[in-house]
C-alpha cells in the first residue's frame, strides 16, 4: 500500500474583510487505499478540494485530523517528510514555475543533485529519464524554445531521475493544448505500464480518465464516487450535476437510453459503444 | 525593444571561448575591466579594442548580434556624453553659453567614458553570451567558496543568480502581455508628463509583481517537493576542472593585464 | 461593424536569421454579429492575427479594414480602433491591478475620459453582465476564485463596448461547469447586444457547440472558412494539422461506414443519439 489515508480532514481559515473567521473544509472524511503500480485518477472541478488531497500526498500540506500514511511512513512525523519526498514525486500544473535551471539536463539532474547522488549515476539517471521522455535531442536546449507539452515531459523527466514509486500530477494537464494534453497522457501510461510506477493524477478533463484502473470523483472535499471507469461514468446525471463532463460514447449511450433504446450503458469509448449499437442494429 | 536586449544572453554555438572553464572567463572579464580603467593613453583603447576583437572573432558570436545589445544602453550613452561635454572644466574653452562651457578636454573625456562604456557592455556581454547561465553560476559559487567562512552565501548566491536567470526572459514575456492587454483597454504609456507616465506603469507592476510572487511560491513548493534543502549534502552532475586551455588563458591575461599597466 | 482582412502576411524577425513566417496571406471578412471561432494548433498564428485586429501589430504586408477604414494609414485613428475591437488575452486574470473589482473594471472607462455617471453604468451593465453579483464589487479582485477572476477582467474589456469582441481561449483552464456557464454568458451577451464575438480556441467541442462559422489555420494559412458542420466533416485533416475532433464525430464515422443511415455532418452527442435513435426505431 503507498497511500492510505484515513478519515483525512482538512481545514483552513478564511478570514473575511469584516472580521468574520471561517473554516472551511477542504476534505471532509477522505478515506482511500492506493496500492504500488495503480493508476489513479482523481476527478473534481474547480474548488472541490482534489488539489489539496495531491498536497497532501508529499508533506506540503498536513491533515488537521485523521491519519495519513505515505510509503509506510505516518504523515504526522514531521522529520520523514524528505524521505517521503524521494519516495512520491510530485509534477504542477504550471510547466514553468517548476523547472529550475537554464539547460533542460541540468534542470533533470536537480532532483538527483539534492538527494546527493554521485556524479556519474546522475549523467545515467538524467539520460535514461530524457530518453524515457522522449526528450533526449533537446537536452541542451533552453526550456524557454520548448512547448508547454515538452516542458511539461521536462518535469516529469526530472522526477524519474530521482527514481520514485509513485509519481503525483497536480492538475499537469490543465495548462495544455490538446496535443501537449495527449503526450503527458501517453508518458503517464507508459511511466505506468512499462516501468511499474504508481501515478496519481488530479484532473477535470473527463477523457484522460478513461485510461486509469480507478476513477475516483471529489465533491466538496468527500469522495462521492470510486471505481473502475465505466463503473464510475455511467453515472451521467450526478456527474453532470456537479460539473463534470463524461466521454461522448458513455453520453450517447445514456441518451439512447432514455430515448427507449437498450443499450448497456457502460461503455466509455468508440469501439465499445459501436459494438453495441451494430448489435441493436 | 524588450528582446533587444543581449545582456544576460547565452549564444549556443562552440567555440574555444565556449569550452574555456567559466571561472577562467570570469576572472579574464574582472581583469579587463581593470584594464579599462588602468589605461590613460587613447593608443591603450586600439590595444584594447583589437583585443576585445580577437576575443569576439574566437567567440564565433556574430558582432551584429553584439552591437543590437548595445541600443538598451544608448540612452545612457548619450546621456554620459553630453553630461561630459557640457559641463567639464578645462583650458581649452570653444564654446561658452548659459550655464554651459564645451572644451576640448570635456570632449575628449566624453570620448573616453563612451568608449569605456561600451567597452565594459562588449565585454562582459561576451561573458555571457560564451558562458551557460549554469556554468556561470557554478563559476561564481566555486569562486565565492572560499568566502562562505566569513559568512558570504555562496551557494544561496549562485542559487539565486540562476533562478533569475531562468525567470528574466519568462517575465519581459509576461510584460509586454500585460502592456499589450493594458493597451486595448485604452492606457497609454507614450504621451504625457514624467508622473502621468510613471502613473500609467502601475497597471503593468501590479500585475508583474502579483505574478513574481506567484511564481516564486509555486517555485519554492516545486524544488521542495524535488528534495532541495540549500546547499549541504548535494552533489553535482558536472564537476568544473580546469583544462590546459585555462591555463593558456591565465598567461594570455596576465600578459594583458601586465601590458596595459605598462602603457 | 465589419472586420476584413485582405491577403496579410506577417513575419517576425524580417531579414534576420532567424525569421518565421507567421501569416501568410491570409483573407476573411466577419459581418456584424457573427459569432466566430479561429481555431489551430499552438503556433498557427492564431494569437499573431488577432493582435492584427486593433493593430497592436502592424503586419509586413496587407491590410486591415475596419469599417472599411484601414487601420494601419490613420495612426490618428488607433485609438478609436481599440476601443471599438476589445481584446480578451489568455488568462485575463493576470492583468487584474486595482484594489476592487468596480475600480478595476473602471479603468478601461476611465482611459476613454468618460462621465462619472457613464462609467459607473458601463461597469454595472458589464459586470451584470459576466454574472458577478453586486456584494463581491467592492472585494478585491485577489480573493476572488480563478473563474471569477477571469469573468472580472473580461467584464473589464466590455466596459470599454467595443463592436466587436476577440478572446483569446477564454475557457483554458476552467472546468467543464466554469466552461459551460462562461459561454452561456457570451452567447447572451452576443444575443442581446448584437456584438460580433471572434473566439479564439483549440478546443473542438467548445467551438462544435457554439460558433456559427469556423477559421481554421494551420502554419499561419487559412485552411478553412465554413461552418462548424462542413469543417467537422475533415476529421483526417483536421487531425494532421494537430486539432483533436470531438469524439462524437468518430463515432458518427464509424457507424455510418457500418451502414447507419445517419448524417455526416452531425455536430453534437444529442444530435446523434436523436438520428440513431430514429434510425433504429424506424429499422424495426
Amino acid at each position: 500500500m503507498i497511500i492510505d489515508a484515513k478519515n483525512l480532514i482538512y481545514e483552513y481559515i478564511n478570514e473575511e474583510e469584516n472580521g468574520i473567521i471561517d473554516k472551511v473544509r477542504a476534505l471532509d472524511d477522505f478515506s482511500i487505499e492506493v496500492k504500488e503500480g495503480e493508476f489513479l485518477i482523481v476527478l473534481g472541478h474547480n474548488g472541490s478540494g482534489k488539489s489539496t488531497f495531491a498536497k497532501h500526498l508529499n508533506g506540503i500540506l498536513r491533515p488537521t485530523d485523521g491519519t495519513l500514511f505515505v510509503d509506510g511512513f505516518d504523515m504526522k512525523d514531521e522529520s520523514i517528510v524528505w524521505q517521503v519526498r524521494s519516495n512520491v514525486g510530485m509534477v504542477f500544473q504550471n510547466p514553468d514555475n517548476q523547472i529550475v535551471a537554464t539547460i533542460v539536463e541540468e534542470d533533470v539532474a536537480f532532483g538527483p543533485e539534492n538527494l546527493g547522488v554521485p556524479s556519474k549515476e546522475i549523467r545515467e539517471r538524467v539520460d535514461r529519464a530524457l530518453r524515457l521522455v522522449e526528450m533526449e535531442e533537446y537536452k541542451r536546449h533552453s526550456p524557454n524554445q520548448l512547448s508547454g507539452g515538452q516542458k511539461q515531459r521536462i518535469a516529469i523527466a526530472g522526477i524519474i531521475a530521482m527514481e520514485p514509486k509513485c509519481i503525483v500530477f497536480d492538475e499537469s494537464t490543465a495548462m495544455l493544448d490538446p496535443m501537449g494534453r495527449r503526450q503527458v497522457m501517453e508518458t503517464m501510461n507508459k511511466l505506468n505500464k512499462e516501468h511499474g510506477i504508481t501515478i496519481i493524477h488530479i484532473t477535470h478533463h473527463m477523457e484522460e480518465a478513461i485510461m486509469a484502473d480507478r476513477i475516483i470523483v471529489i465533491e466538496q472535499g468527500k469522495m462521492i464516487l470510486e471505481g473502475s471507469p465505466k463503473d464510475v461514468f455511467k453515472n451521467v446525471e450526478q456527474l453532470k450535476n456537479i460539473g463534470l463532463d463524461v466521454p461522448d460514447a458513455t453520453y450517447l449511450a445514456y441518451l439512447l437510453n432514455k430515448e427507449g433504446i437498450k443499450i448497456n450503458t457502460k461503455v466509455i469509448n468508440t469501439e465499445e459503444v459501436i459494438k453495441e449499437l451494430c448489435q441493436l442494429k | 525593444m524588450i528582446r533587444d536586449i543581449t545582456i544576460g544572453q547565452y549564444y549556443p554555438v562552440d567555440s574555444i571561448l565556449h569550452r574555456l572553464d567559466p571561472r577562467t572567463k570570469i576572472i579574464a572579464v574582472f581583469a579587463y575591466i581593470t584594464s579599462l580603467f588602468l589605461i590613460k593613453a587613447f593608443y591603450g583603447y586600439g590595444v584594447v579594442i583589437l583585443a576585445l576583437g580577437i576575443v569576439i572573432k574566437l567567440s564565433k558570436v556574430p558582432i551584429q548580434f553584439m552591437l543590437k545589445g548595445l541600443k538598451s544602453i544608448v540612452f545612457i550613452l548619450i546621456f554620459t556624453v553630453s553630461i561630459n561635454v557640457l559641463f567639464s572644466t578645462g583650458e581649452m574653452v570653444l564654446v561658452k553659453f548659459w550655464v554651459f562651457t564645451i572644451t576640448v578636454e570635456g570632449i575628449v573625456l566624453a570620448i573616453k567614458m563612451a568608449l569605456r562604456l561600451v567597452l565594459l557592455i562588449l565585454g562582459s556581454s561576451l561573458l555571457t553570451l560564451t558562458t551557460s547561465p549554469i556554468q556561470l553560476t557554478d563559476g561564481i559559487e566555486i569562486l565565492l567558496n572560499p568566502f562562505t567562512k566569513i559568512g558570504v552565501p555562496a551557494h544561496e548566491i549562485a542559487m539565486m543568480m540562476s533562478i533569475a536567470l531562468r525567470f528574466i526572459p519568462i517575465l519581459l514575456e509576461e510584460t509586454d502581455k500585460i502592456m499589450k492587454a493594458q493597451t486595448a483597454r485604452g492606457a497609454d504609456f507614450e504621451s504625457g508628463s514624467i508622473i502621468q507616465r510613471a502613473k500609467a506603469m502601475v497597471p503593468i507592476m501590479v500585475p508583474l509583481f502579483v505574478s513574481a510572487f506567484r511564481r516564486a511560491d509555486e517555485l519554492a513548493m516545486a524544488m521542495e517537493a524535488r528534495c532541495y534543502r540549500g546547499g549541504a549534502g548535494r552533489s553535482r552532475m558536472n564537476s568544473l576542472k580546469y583544462q590546459t586551455r585555462d591555463n593558456i588563458a591565465f598567461v594570455v591575461i596576465i600578459l594583458f593585464i601586465a601590458f596595459c599597466i605598462w602603457i | 461593424m465589419s472586420i476584413e482582412i485582405r491577403s496579410l502576411t506577417h513575419i517576425y524577425g524580417l531579414g534576420q536569421p532567424f525569421e518565421k513566417t507567421a501569416l501568410e496571406n491570409i483573407n476573411f471578412h466577419i459581418n456584424k454579429g457573427e459569432f466566430v471561432g479561429i481555431i489551430g494548433h499552438t503556433g498557427s498564428g492564431k494569437s499573431t492575427l488577432i493582435q492584427m485586429f486593433n493593430g497592436l501589430l502592424q503586419p509586413t504586408q496587407g491590410n486591415i479594414f475596419v469599417d472599411g477604414v484601414d487601420i494601419n494609414l490613420d495612426i490618428e485613428n488607433k485609438k478609436e480602433v481599440r476601443r471599438k475591437i476589445g481584446i480578451v488575452f489568455q488568462y485575463p486574470e493576470y492583468q487584474l491591478f486595482e484594489m476592487t473589482i468596480y475600480k478595476d473594471v473602471a479603468y478601461g472607462p476611465t482611459n476613454l475620459g468618460l462621465s462619472e455617471e457613464e462609467i459607473n453604468e458601463r461597469v454595472t451593465r458589464s459586470l451584470t453582465l459576466m454574472g458577478m453579483d453586486e456584494s463581491l464589487w467592492e472585494k478585491s479582485p485577489f480573493e476572488l476564485s480563478g473563474g471569477q477572476k477571469r469573468r472580472v477582467a473580461i467584464a473589464g474589456v466590455i466596459a470599454m463596448q467595443p463592436d466587436i469582441l476577440v478572446l483569446d481561449e477564454p475557457t483554458a483552464g476552467l472546468d467543464p461547469k466554469g466552461r459551460e456557464e462562461l459561454f452561456n454568458q457570451l452567447k447572451d451577451m452576443h444575443k442581446l447586444l448584437n456584438m460580433t464575438i471572434i473566439l479564439v480556441s483549440h478546443s473542438m467541442e467548445d467551438m462544435a457547440r457554439h460558433a456559427d462559422r469556423l477559421l481554421v489555420l494551420a502554419k499561419g494559412r487559412l485552411i478553412y472558412d465554413n461552418t462548424p458542420r462542413e469543417v467537422f466533416k475533415h476529421i483526417e485533416e483536421l487531425e494532421k494539422i494537430g486539432l483533436a475532433p470531438p469524439q462524437i464525430k468518430y463515432i458518427v464515422r464509424e457507424l455510418r461506414q457500418r451502414g447507419f443511415d445517419i448524417r455526416e455532418d452531425i455536430l453534437t452527442v444529442e444530435e446523434a443519439a436523436c438520428q440513431i435513435a430514429r434510425y433504429l426505431k424506424g429499422g424495426k
